[in-house]
């Protein structure tokens, strides 16, 4: 049977400055489908994406809808034509109701302007039970789940007749458990007529939902294939354009003394309620140890109290023997400690400086970089070109400032710093997070080079491949305890999965359990 | 005390409201739509004005009162929206910052007033006191409530009637979108800067009648700087009252009893000097403010100009 084509785009060309975004780019999106569109950061899926969308003009190219030939010059045209697009960034209002969020600019009224809630409110439970969207209509946005909020997005969508629905990188915010359920209602979409483009770069996604592939590069569609007739390295080797290593290769650790000692370890959120509870472990010099555990479950509290960003209500903390419980950053640092922030952004760098002075925020202060308080330029640069050289910081120069690098050159930059001196710890919180398979490799490799020099590694990730790959031990945290440590050889995908939900009994045989 | 005294408090309360409760509405249309308004004081001022200058023409060419009335409110209504619509040229248009856009509309005001002011105007009169029959009799509450002019009756209805736009309707949903994430409703196809426009000159209209208020129906006169701050305790009361119509006017009617009992107090001749009874209303505005209105969340995107993509 012929399969009917919803939308064609042929021969799309964009260029910004400097940039050749799309080079002549053709896609094609059949009814019921779900097409995976593949590509690492700045390959230029999500350029295609908003072109269609009608956010961006194009400067050659057609794009055909059902038949006809469109040109969106708005958002407003192409929703109105049945396409929908829900963003990395949810489009969303926090403080009005979830009903209230689906019709607006669409309302439904009881005449004279009014609104009539109720009406709306069965709209879309009607939609919810039709595709298996579970969400209550009349709950504020913002006490819900990102998961759930992502529903709504798609909700937004459906109560505006979409039929082809564009997913912008939708499982990014997602815990494993909300990624499984969005790929049940992708694929119940799908069954039911919806065509799905699916932006991502993550690998095991595509094979696991995915009907179709398409994997861009550099602005160019490099090819299309199916999960059938492909597999993780050989889909990464198409984004990439040459072989890449997904698992990072190391040799067993060899575990020196105690580095990072923490016992009873106490602190509150900011909203004052206990966010770490009692919380013990050990690090030695030259192993990993990663902390998995879904988002929310203390880890941040946790990364921001081992580096003097939150004060301890109670416990110990020690580096090689020196209490630094409650102490300052700088302290921290001062003891040896490299951090690598969760969000790079907010705490990683000052996004208004160049990349030199972002190099040396954590060391400004001391010689060779300063004496007798004055700044010595010369020593800042050449520390700068020095490092820019050895961690591939693809920046146009050293004075760029750093806000203006991409996010896999802005946490290259982050690790060069933070890595760049003698360290004996090393904090690294979500290293990989929204970088491309290029970087992640890269700083998987660095992380694991530290281990072999000698330094003690507390990665925290809510990948459980990138926490799987890197550790020698794996401390499982749920509701701000750690409910298991275990040996990451030993330890399997689901036992962690279930560890991660907080179910302890039974999961492990004693042989997986490490010595903490 | 007495009951005339109690009816004489509350009449006075809802009186000293009437100007603030119109004051915030106008706050309450700009800011729900995302843009900050620190020019009520300025608004207000300049309708007073305009709205007595009328009245002291239209007296003067002896006009009957019913013609006068209306072209005097008329006048005044129309320099609030016209000073919203400077506001919002400056402030959505041209983007400048909306402190400085409101300053401007505040420093203008008294700037303009004071150089027009006529002393000795001489007027055929105020807006009459309209008591509704039956209701006007019932004890306390009628007299409180139904023996009033024609703009505190407005008011009232205002309160309610602007609830229901905010809350119940297309247009108020759209308003309180724009005003939370602007982005996400002009990708809905709603015109942002239009409907701030609207929201803003709206705004600036209610703030005329609340000038209105002043000179034609509570004191009858224009004094330079008469508004004393009544827009910038409206911005005050509109905070405290969560930028709700209702909780704006419950925050508005507390003040104006801190006024009555100002009042009452130099009436009963207190010893305390009338400096520090004056400063009463003042004085229970900045406590409230700083210790009482908690965590009020303004909408999300007000005070930031929004560009298209």
């Amino acid at each position: 049977m012929e399969r009917e084509i919803v939308l064609e785009a042929k021969g799309i060309t964009k260029r910004f400055p400097g940039v050749l975004a799309n080079d002549n780019v053709n896609l094609t999106l059949y009814k019921g489908e779900i097409l995976a569109l593949l590509g690492e950061n700045g390959a230029g899926k999500s350029t295609l994406m908003n072109i269609i969308y009608g956010l961006y003009h194009r400067d050659a190219g057609t794009i055909i809808l059902k038949g006809r030939e469109v040109n969106f010059a708005s958002p407003r045209e192409a929703i109105h034509n049945g396409i929908g697009m829900v963003h990395q960034h949810f489009q969303l209002i926090p403080v009005m109701t979830v009903a209230e969020n689906v019709m607006l600019g669409s309302e439904v009224t009881r005449g004279y302007g009014l609104l009539d809630v109720e009406k709306a409110a069965k709209q879309v439970r009607e939609l919810s039970r039709q595709y298996g969207l579970e969400v209550d209509p009349d709950a504020l946005v913002e006490d819900l789940p990102v998961g759930i909020q992502q529903r709504v997005e798609i909700i937004k969508a459906l109560y505006r007749k979409a039929d082809i629905l564009i997913l912008d990188e939708p499982t990014a915010v997602l815990t494993p458990q909300e990624v499984r359920e969005l790929f049940k209602i992708m694929r119940d979409l799908a069954s039911q007529g919806v065509s799905i483009i699916f932006i991502t770069h993550k690998l095991k996604e595509v094979l696991e939902v995915a009907d179709r592939i398409v994997v861009m590069r550099n602005g160019h569609v490099v090819g299309e294939t199916s999960p059938q007739e492909s597999t993780e390295s050989s889909l990464a080797a198409m984004m990439v354009g040459r072989e890449v290593l997904l698992r990072v290769h190391k040799e067993p650790a060899k575990p020196g003394e105690v580095v990072l000692e923490v016992s009873g370890l106490t602190a509150y959120d900011d909203r004052g309620s206990k966010a770490i509870d009692g919380v013990s472990f050990k690090v030695r010099a030259g192993e990993v140890l990663g902390i998995a555990g879904v988002q929310g479950n203390g880890q941040t509290e946790l990364v921001e109290t081992l580096t003097g960003l939150r004060k301890p209500h109670n416990g110990r903390v020690t580096v090689k023997g020196k209490d630094l419980t409650g102490a300052s950053p700088r302290k921290v640092t001062r003891a040896g400690t490299a951090h690598v922030p969760e969000d790079r952004q907010k705490y990683g760098m000052v996004a208004a400086y160049t990349v030199a002075d972002n190099l040396v925020l954590n060391t400004y202060y001391a010689p060779p970089f300063s004496s007798s308080g004055m700044v010595n330029h010369k020593a800042i640069e050449e520390h700068a070109r020095r490092l820019v050289k050895e961690f591939d910081i693809r920046t146009p120069s050293i004075f760029t400032s750093g806000g203006s690098l991409s996010g896999g050159n802005q946490q290259k930059m982050v690790v060069a710093r933070e890595f760049g001196r003698k360290i004996d710890l090393l904090i690294a919180a979500q290293p990989t997070r929204g970088l491309d398979v290029g970087s992640i490799e890269f700083i998987h490799q660095r992380i694991i080079e530290e281990r072999d020099a000698g330094v003690a590694v507390l990665l925290v990730s809510a990948e459980l491949d990138e926490i799987m790959s890197l550790s020698d031990r794996i401390a499982v945290m749920y509701k701000g305890q750690i409910v298991a440590t275990v040996d990451a050889s030993k330890v399997t995908r689901e036992q962690l999965g279930l560890l991660m939900a907080g179910v302890t009994e039974g999961v492990l045989e004693p042989e997986v359990t490490a010595v903490i | 005390m007495d009951t005339q005294t109690i009816v004489s408090m509350l009449n006075t309360a809802l009186r000293a409201a009437t100007p603030i409760t119109l004051g915030a509405l106008c706050g309450i249309f700009s800011e729900r739509s995302g843009v900050v308004n620190i020019g009520i004081e300025g608004m207000m001022l300049m309708s007073a004005f305009t709205g007595f200058m009328t009245n002291v023409y239209t007296s003067g060419a002896g006009w009957a009162d019913f013609p006068r009335f209306t072209a005097s409110i008329l006048v005044a209504v129309l320099t609030g929206a016209l000073s919203g619509a400077l506001h919002a040229v400056l402030s959505v248009r041209f983007k400048v910052d909306q402190i400085i856009s409101g300053t401007v509309i505040n420093i203008l005001a008294l700037g303009m007033t004071g150089y027009f002011y006529v002393q000795g105007a001489i007027t055929a009169g105020r807006l009459p006191q309209i008591a509704i029959p039956l209701l006007s009799d019932i004890p306390i509450l009628g007299p409180v409530l139904f023996r009033n002019g024609p703009i505190l009756y407005t008011t009232l209805i205002l309160v309610v009637a602007v609830h229901i736009l905010l809350f119940h309707t297309v247009w108020g949903l759209r308003t309180r979108a724009i005003g939370e994430h602007p982005r996400a409703a002009d990708t809905l196809g709603i015109n942002v800067h239009r409907m701030q426009f609207i929201n803003v000159i709206t705004g600036g209209a209610i703030a005329g009648l609340a000038g209105a208020f002043l000179t034609l129906e509570a004191v009858g006169n224009f004094e330079r700087g008469m508004t004393t701050g009544r827009g910038f305790i409206a911005l005050a009361l509109m905070i405290f009252g969560k930028w709700t119509p209702f909780g704006a006017f419950g925050a508005a009617l507390l003040y104006g009893f801190a006024v009555a009992l100002q009042n009452q107090l130099q009436f009963w001749g207190v010893t305390i000097p009338h400096q520090f009874i004056g400063m009463i209303p003042y004085i229970l505005t900045l406590i409230v403010l700083a210790g009482f209105v908690g965590r009020a969340r303004p909408p999300a995107h007000v005070g930031r100009p929004y560009e298209v993509e």
